[in-house]
């Protein structure tokens, strides 16, 4: 229910930027991914909405008021951390409690909402419990349930998935999202794992080194990444320079026909891509056609994954499960036209 | 075999730490005793009524002594957590030449590191008051106690205080409610061993307290010197009670905090 924006958010660390000029609108209930490889300005950003860390320069609003000069505990920006969760010489009533013993509420009020927040994150009765008593996801949960507990302007989750088994991760992904979705409160998750973000997120903001790369609803850093760098990052490697003029490129493979009706697209050099799932193999489609030599195949079980060769780069493509082929060999490969996203060159 | 070795070694701290006592509590109740003999000839309770007479001021020096120990814990821990915060927790220009410099005492006699500050405490007029005293027995207690603390804060870390901050609470109830009971095991044992230090020191008493603070190994020495065994050992076996006392005590953060003894891998 709180509306954040972030304006030219930067923070040095001596000589370091660790984040770079960042601009960020959050609407009010999104659940929102911050997503990069580690050391990519993630956590030093969610630092700076709580107000651990101080911005270098920059600044971050609350419903459109900078909260600059507002201390940590007044902000109501309540951060779960993926180490060290629970206080423990605390039970796990004292746990969830914390805020509200913090804030002066009355015994009687605290206990009503503790057991009130337990029940919602699916662990009823576990008041006296002590922490080293609970395993690894129990403890996440319990944490959550000590940000709820003081109703949150802004919830932030640095990496809550990181330290649970496959299995558990699932649980806490669902168990988050629903949370979320039944509180409405705008909320922002740290993760370097790409699945994650894209199951979980409204939005995802990818930063690398600091600089935001790209802020858009996850289906955009499938079907449009804004840089070769994105595409990457979200597993397409599949690159081919060309020169775009109108509706075709001309690449050193042919020319390619592009979809009109995509707009957003650079002109001149560009480079083509398309999606590993996305390209055809075919014998039988002659138009917008290229070829690659065939480095190798892997049998995944559902689909065969091919290494090939195009115009000097890799290439990654799915084919089908019974796929047949040596090395150097030539596979013709079909571009679909609504399928090609033409990225800027580099 | 494992549950051997443990007995093993039960018994044999017990027998390293009570075993040089048996001799002294047995002086304590003679009144002869010569070589070869096994056990004394003759036995009394002199020694012992001595010790509770007011001339003998073993209870004057005993008070003095736990009000020193105490008030240098005090301090100890106005000035040692602070530091060992600041070394364990944050990077700053110097901070080597710091950490060295509070480990210097161990390495330095306090005597030497005595005799220079007692100038500066006659001019301050700090000598001969339970104050300098105790000043002057930081020196050697703050090294073990930062020792001890900034392995504790090290290990304790900021997360927590930061999670309690954006949960509402204000720094003071941070410290309060978070970090205090969180680092309270580490300095109990970092006490302890301020306590017992300051409780040891004699040459330091001596040359500050300047005689008119008298401590309990002041008393003692004496004794020790003029070869009444009786009498020493009487003072000797109340001078240790309190070590005892406190190891009991704090055993239990001992042997379950190994963070806590983990400082003196720095030395």
């Amino acid at each position: 229910m709180t509306i954040l924006t972030i304006n030219n958010l930067t923070r040095l660390f001596d000589d370091v930027v660790a984040v770079n000029q960042l601009n960020l609108e959050i609407n009010s209930g999104e659940l929102i991914a911050f997503l990069g490889p580690s050391g990519c300005g993630k956590t030093t950003t969610l630092r700076m909405i709580t107000g651990l860390l101080l911005p270098t320069s920059g600044d971050v609003l609350f419903d459109g008021k900078s909260i600059l000069n507002v201390p940590t505990e007044k902000r109501g920006a309540v951060m779960v951390f993926q180490k060290h969760l629970l206080f423990p010489t605390m039970n796990v009533a004292q746990n969830v409690g914390f805020g509200l013993r913090m804030a002066g509420v009355n015994r009687a009020e605290i206990d009503r909402r503790v057991s009130e927040m337990l029940e919602l994150v699916r662990l009823p009765g576990y008041e006296n419990r002590r922490p080293h008593e609970l395993s690894g996801g129990q403890q996440q949960r319990i944490a959550l349930a000590r940000a709820l507990i003081v109703k949150p302007n802004i919830l932030l989750l640095d990496e809550p998935l990181a330290n649970l088994d496959a299995n558990l991760r699932l649980e806490m992904r669902e168990l988050i999202r629903s949370i979320q979705r039944e509180t409405g409160i705008t909320s922002i998750f740290v993760t370097h794992d790409q699945e994650e973000a894209v199951m979980l997120a409204d939005r995802i903001a990818l930063m690398f080194e600091g600089v935001l790369q790209q802020f858009d609803v996850p289906q955009a850093f499938y079907q449009q990444p804004s840089t070769i760098g994105v595409a990457r990052f979200f597993r397409n490697e599949n690159f081919l320079t060309g020169t775009r003029s109108g509706d075709t490129v001309n690449t050193p493979l042919g020319t390619l026909k592009i979809d009109p009706n995509i707009v957003n697209q650079p002109n001149g050099d560009v480079v083509v891509s398309v999606r590993p799932e996305d390209v055809v193999l075919t014998t039988t489609i002659n138009e917008n056609c290229i070829h690659g030599e065939l480095i190798t195949h892997v049998y995944m079980g559902t689909y065969s994954q091919l290494q090939l060769m195009v115009n000097g780069n890799r290439w990654l493509v799915n084919g089908p499960i019974r796929f047949a082929g040596n090395k150097g060999d030539t596979v013709n490969l079909h571009l679909p036209t609504e399928q090609i996203w033409l990225l800027p060159k580099e | 075999m494992q549950r051997f070795i443990r007995w093993f070694t039960i018994i044999f701290i017990v027998v390293a730490v009570l075993a040089p006592v048996i001799p002294q509590i047995v002086w304590s109740f003679s009144f002869r005793w010569f070589f070869p003999d096994l056990l004394p000839t003759s036995w009394s309770l002199d020694s012992w009524e001595y010790v509770f007479t007011d001339s003998s001021r073993v209870g004057e020096s005993f008070l003095n002594s736990l009000y020193i120990a105490l008030l240098s814990c005090f301090m100890s821990i106005l000035v040692g957590l602070p530091a060992s915060r600041a070394i364990a927790l944050h990077e700053f220009p110097g901070k080597a030449v710091i950490e060295w410099v509070l480990m210097v005492p161990i390495i330095v006699p306090g005597l030497v590191s005595t005799l220079g500050i007692h100038q500066v405490f006659i001019r301050l007029g700090l000598t001969d008051s339970y104050i300098g005293v105790s000043l002057v027995h930081l020196i050697p207690c703050i090294p073990y106690f930062v020792l001890v603390m900034t392995s504790v804060f090290a290990n304790y870390g900021t997360l927590l205080e930061d999670s309690a901050r954006t949960l509402g609470a204000n720094p003071w109830q941070v410290f309060w409610n978070v970090t205090f009971p969180g680092i309270l095991p580490g300095m109990t044992v970092a006490l302890m061993f301020t306590f017992l230090i300051s409780w040891g020191q004699y040459v330091t008493t001596l040359l500050i307290g300047g005689g008119k603070i008298i401590t309990l190994p002041m008393v003692l020495f004496p004794f020790i010197s003029g070869v009444n065994y009786s009498n020493a050992s009487a003072i000797s076996l109340i001078f240790v009670a309190p070590a005892i006392l406190v190891l009991v005590l704090t055993s239990r953060q001992l042997g379950k905090e190994s963070s806590v003894m983990g400082g003196f891998g720095r030395l």
